[in-house]
């Protein structure tokens, strides 16, 4: 299977999240920069991390008008998997692929740490490996991450079972929501209405190998491997 | 065809937390300013661009918002002038 891996300028988790996919799974991939008109032939596409175009005007705002864009907004239409990772997220949000808005963290601040992630929805494309209520260990590293969209989107994500990870283990109760950057209901991640996109601000690629000090998004990875495929 | 110079307000919507907005009343508070209530920051963008006539250039502008410049989850905006450049 192949993932094409869209490289922005300013992107900085496309060799990430090449890694995860060769080292990770096994699989091949392929870079797909940011000018081009051709996903070639991709199965599944990745919007990795960073800071395209330098966030200038709102986070995505301006990677949403790139050319692959288009490409990638007709595969996800036709039910194409997308795996949109932090700033891809924001891109994803930005291009009406994800409902709501990915803004400052509520804290002003840059976070950069290893979070627990509790699977909250198995039965998506994305995270058919895990356990319902499994916590994962994931990095987070982003200034924007505020998941914020009205009460109505939020309400119907839920009982649609797409938000499919929350942030928990805050310094309370391990088991207690806890949002790292101020997020709604602690939302770290959601897939679209037909369940074929997935947003989430936390870095799978970046926890693929215990020597990265946790491989527990490897499961993204090889749930969509193992719907794709099938 | 004239030139205009347009300038837009963008501002995060009331109701949606603004942390810049809050952190910045704060400081208000701190050099004394007690009488500060509320805070808001947003972006002040310039646009110029040629146009028939300033109806023409506003309306231009307002797409250019809807389709771009804010974001209608949780920006407002408003054209604050519309000046001959």
């Amino acid at each position: 299977m192949k993932f094409g891996i869209v490289t922005f300028p300013g992107s900085n988790g496309d060799f990430d999240a090449y890694r995860a996919v060769v080292d990770g799974i096994g699989e091949e991939a392929t870079f797909l920069w940011h000018k081009d008109h051709d996903l070639q032939q991709s199965d599944v596409v990745i919007l990795p991390g960073g800071f395209a175009y330098g966030d200038y005007l709102r986070p995505g705002a301006i990677a949403r008008f790139s050319p692959i864009m288009r490409e990638v907004v007709a595969f996800a239409n036709r039910g194409g998997p997308v795996i949109a990772i932090c700033n891809g997220f924001q891109v994803a949000c930005e291009a009406g692929l994800l409902p709501g808005a990915l803004l400052r963290n509520e804290s002003l601040k840059f976070v950069s740490e290893l979070v627990s992630l509790r699977v909250e929805s198995t039965d998506t494309l994305f995270s058919n490996r895990y356990e319902l209520g499994q916590v994962l260990r994931i990095p987070i590293a982003h200034g924007d991450g505020r998941y914020t969209a009205d009460e109505q989107t939020v309400d119907r994500l839920e009982g649609e079972g797409r938000v499919v990870f929350r942030y928990v283990g805050g310094p309370g109760d391990a088991d207690e929501w806890w949002s790292p950057n101020g997020a709604t209901r602690a939302i770290a991640g959601i897939v679209n209405d037909a369940g074929n996109v997935l947003g989430m601000m936390p870095h799978p690629e970046r926890a693929f190998d215990p020597l990265l000090g946790s491989s527990d998004g490897l499961g993204i990875f090889e749930s969509v491997l193992a719907r794709v495929t099938a | 065809m004239s030139r205009y110079r347009i300038a837009v307000h963008i501002t995060p919507r009331r109701g949606i937390l603004d942390p810049q907005g809050r952190t910045v009343a704060d400081a208000l508070h701190t050099l004394g300013f007690a009488a500060v209530r509320d805070v808001h920051v947003g972006r002040h963008v310039v646009v110029e661009l040629d146009a028939g006539d300033p109806h023409e250039a506003e309306r231009s502008t307002r797409e250019m918002c809807d389709r771009l410049l804010a974001n209608p989850v949780t920006e407002d905006f408003e054209i604050a002038t519309v000046e001959a450049a």
